[in-house]
């Protein structure tokens, strides 16, 4: 085999690995979409069914049971408000960890990560206390705040990757030029980081769309967002597969499509730390 | 003067009409159930005949529900006025004053609501919850397969002969398995069935100082039947399955027999949903030495919290929701085939209803024969057949069904899962410091 046949099948190989990891993690998505134009019997049916006579009744179903408008604000509201909050805060600390460490960044900036090794549940009653004591319970700004707390470390990591991957020099310029360390942060730092402020967004935003956990136990009927209306759908006595199906597809329409227009920025955020 | 006097008596008018529209909200906490749900779509006739009042729903998955309104309850938040909550909540909730009373007096008629689920939902002879609707456990099967096999099944059956006609109908090569029964762990799930079904082994969960009795051999007797006749007769797979599982198996014409529910019923007879609804027959639950809480007793009730500022909107609500006039509303809108059933006795005293749910004899049958306060054959201190209404059951008994579901998937003997099960009680009913 000569070094072109090789460097072709290895292209092959490697194409074909890729689209078989990328079937195998879009299946249960397709699934979930197809299911959801299935009647209940179809739905369960041994051996699943491909090709059926597809309904929309599940989707006329939802409509009718839940206020899909309501739940998308609550979503819209709470990722935007929560991304927005946790940038406010994250880019000044991630710059400022970033351009001027101290002794402890390192230990601080592994602190903050090692909050995410807590499970939720494990402060549960400490929060659900809380939102009660400050009328947050079932309310908009409840979520906002609980949403930004739980991915600020996420937020300050990556914008900190990000930083740091900015040459040093071009501060030392604007600092020769007579830039204050605000001066610097705002011209020239977040023009020049633009991208990774993005996605860092971006990922952000997706988080808090999907997040279920605080939101099935802090909110009831006003603030509950569509991942509250999905739980909603699934049934201890009676069969459920398929208008579950329909809700789910309604709840990641939105997500999915803001998605497909911001892929570029969602992968370069995904990987700007991986190439050192 | 008589200007100020005029503006004067204006805006008294004004402020008695706005009280009058003066609107009250309450927030209704339900599972996704059929009849939750129906009840939810006929809302608007309610908000009809009480301009006042204005409903809003909260639909949640079971697990979800029960973790809410305790939140809610134990922390008397007061985010809902109403909740729908289960037999084995109203009675502990109800001792500690956690629900207000049901007010069950003028038209309520009270005394048509079936006895033993009035009993279950009570506490020292107050009842904190109100029934929406009630449910036993019963035999469900295929006529026409126990036909083919030559076998006949009938009310109260013993174990044995279930045994024998589970085999006979068993045909796993063409996709049918003999019996169906629930395997998944879970004190709702497979505890349900097998407390039940331990009852009528002659076993009980606690003895008259509230040892765990689970090394009992009437236990292993029962729970060695249950894993021998599920591993033989049942579908693979078994220990995952729990009432949807199996009423979509059952439904998809894969079981000879099928014991859960008696909600099952109105499922696996719609031909909507079932590809065997005109070829399913019932009967009574098995026994094996007595017939004692060989089947189990369920409500979903709604139950107004202690916390809650609308007390009084909340009681119109659920009086009329738990009504013989809501019943006929449903009736009236769905036919008698879709109403909540296993509360009322006038419900079943109907000729139309009986007409057109052709469990409806069984049904009652099964209800009225199940009794919350003597379920055991040998004396137990609790309340309740497949559960013991103690705040502590709750983690026993999933802990039991992890057991019992391992002993199943063939993980560990029945024996070493009875005997870590009852430490794990033991533990929990020591520093419960019930001993």
């Amino acid at each position: 085999m000569t070094l072109t046949q090789q460097r072709k099948l290895k292209t092959i190989l490697v194409g074909l690995a890729s689209w078989t990891v990328a079937l195998l993690l879009f299946f249960p998505i397709f699934w979930m979409f197809i299911t959801s134009f299935k009647t209940e019997l179809q739905a369960i049916s041994v051996p699943p069914q491909l090709f059926f006579e597809p309904t929309f009744e599940n989707f006329s179903l939802v409509q009718e049971r839940s206020d899909y408008l309501k739940h998308a604000w609550n979503s819209v509201v709470t990722s935007f408000g929560a991304t927005i909050l946790a940038l406010i805060i994250a880019i000044p600390a991630a710059y400022s960890m970033a351009f001027f460490p101290g002794k402890k960044t390192k230990d601080i900036l592994l602190w903050m990560l090692s909050t995410k090794m807590l499970p939720a549940v494990g402060v549960l009653v400490p929060i659900y206390i809380l939102s009660r004591d400050y009328g947050l319970l079932d309310s908009k700004l409840g979520l906002v705040i609980i949403f930004t707390l739980m991915n600020l470390p996420i937020i300050v990591w990556m914008l900190f990757s990000y930083f740091k991957d900015l040459p040093k020099e071009i501060l030392e310029a604007a600092r020769m030029d007579g830039a204050t360390p605000w001066d610097e942060m705002i011209k020239v730092v977040l023009p020049l980081s633009v991208g990774g402020i993005a996605s860092t967004g971006l990922l952000s935003i997706v988080l808090c769309w999907n997040e279920a956990f605080w939101s099935l136990n802090l909110t009831a009927s006003e603030a509950a967002p569509l991942t509250a209306m999905i739980a909603s759908y699934s049934s201890p006595e009676g069969l459920f597969w398929a208008k579950l199906s329909a809700a789910s597809t309604l709840a990641c329409a939105p997500i999915v499509i803001f998605g497909w227009f911001c892929q570029k920025q969602l992968v370069q955020g995904l990987t700007f730390g991986a190439v050192k | 003067m008589k200007s100020l006097t005029k503006t004067a008596i204006a805006c008294a008018v004004s402020l008695a009409a706005f009280n009058a529209f003066a609107e009250t909200q309450i927030t209704i906490a339900t599972v996704n159930n059929g009849h939750m749900i129906e009840m939810q779509k006929l809302s608007p006739e309610f908000e009809k005949q009480y301009p006042d009042i204005k409903l809003k729903w909260v639909t949640l998955e079971e697990g979800v529900l029960r973790q809410n309104v305790t939140q809610d309850i134990a922390n008397g938040s007061g985010l809902y006025d109403v909740m729908t909550i289960g037999m084995y909540e109203a009675p502990i909730w109800g001792e500690r004053g956690w629900l207000e009373p049901v007010d069950t007096s003028g038209d309520y008629d009270v005394e048509d609501i079936l006895p033993s689920i009035r009993g279950g939902l009570s506490y020292n002879g107050t009842m904190y919850a109100a029934p929406f609707y009630g449910e036993s456990s019963m035999v469900m099967y295929r006529k026409d397969l126990a036909e083919k096999a030559g076998v006949t099944i009938g009310d109260r059956d013993s174990w044995e002969h279930i045994r024998d006609a589970a085999a006979a109908m068993n045909d796993p090569e063409n996709g049918v398995y003999g019996i169906c029964l629930r395997g998944k762990a879970g004190w709702g799930d497979n505890m349900a069935f097998l407390s039940a079904m331990a009852n009528s082994f002659g076993a009980r969960w606690f003895d008259m100082d509230w040892k765990p009795q689970l090394t009992s051999d009437e236990w292993k007797n029962a729970v060695n039947f249950y894993v021998d006749l599920l591993n033989k007769y049942g579908p693979p797979g078994a220990s995952g399955n729990s009432f949807n599982e199996n009423l979509a198996l059952f439904n998809e014409g894969k079981c000879g027999m099928w014991i859960d529910a008696t909600i099952a019923a109105s499922f696996v007879t719609d031909p909507k949903q079932s590809k065997v609804a005109d070829k399913v027959g019932f009967a009574q639950s098995p026994y094996a030495v007595t017939e004692k809480g060989a089947n189990w007793l369920w409500s979903w009730a709604l139950g107004i919290p202690a916390a809650t500022k609308n007390a009084e909107a909340a009681q119109t609500f659920v009086r009329w929701a738990t009504s013989k006039e809501y019943i006929k509303l449903v009736a009236d809108h769905n036919g008698w085939g879709a109403v909540p059933t296993g509360t009322r006795t006038s419900t079943y005293e109907n000729p139309e209803f009986t007409k057109a749910a052709v469990f409806a004899d069984a049904e009652l049958k099964a209800i009225n024969s199940a009794n919350p306060n003597d379920s055991t054959l040998q004396p137990s201190p609790y309340v309740g057949v497949q559960f013991a209404a103690i705040p502590e059951f709750q983690a026993i008994g999933t802990t039991t069904g992890q057991m019992v579901s391992g002993a199943l998937a063939g993980s560990l003997p029945v024996d070493k899962a009875l005997e870590s099960a009852n430490r794990s009680a033991d533990r929990q009913m020591r520093q419960a410091g019930y001993y």
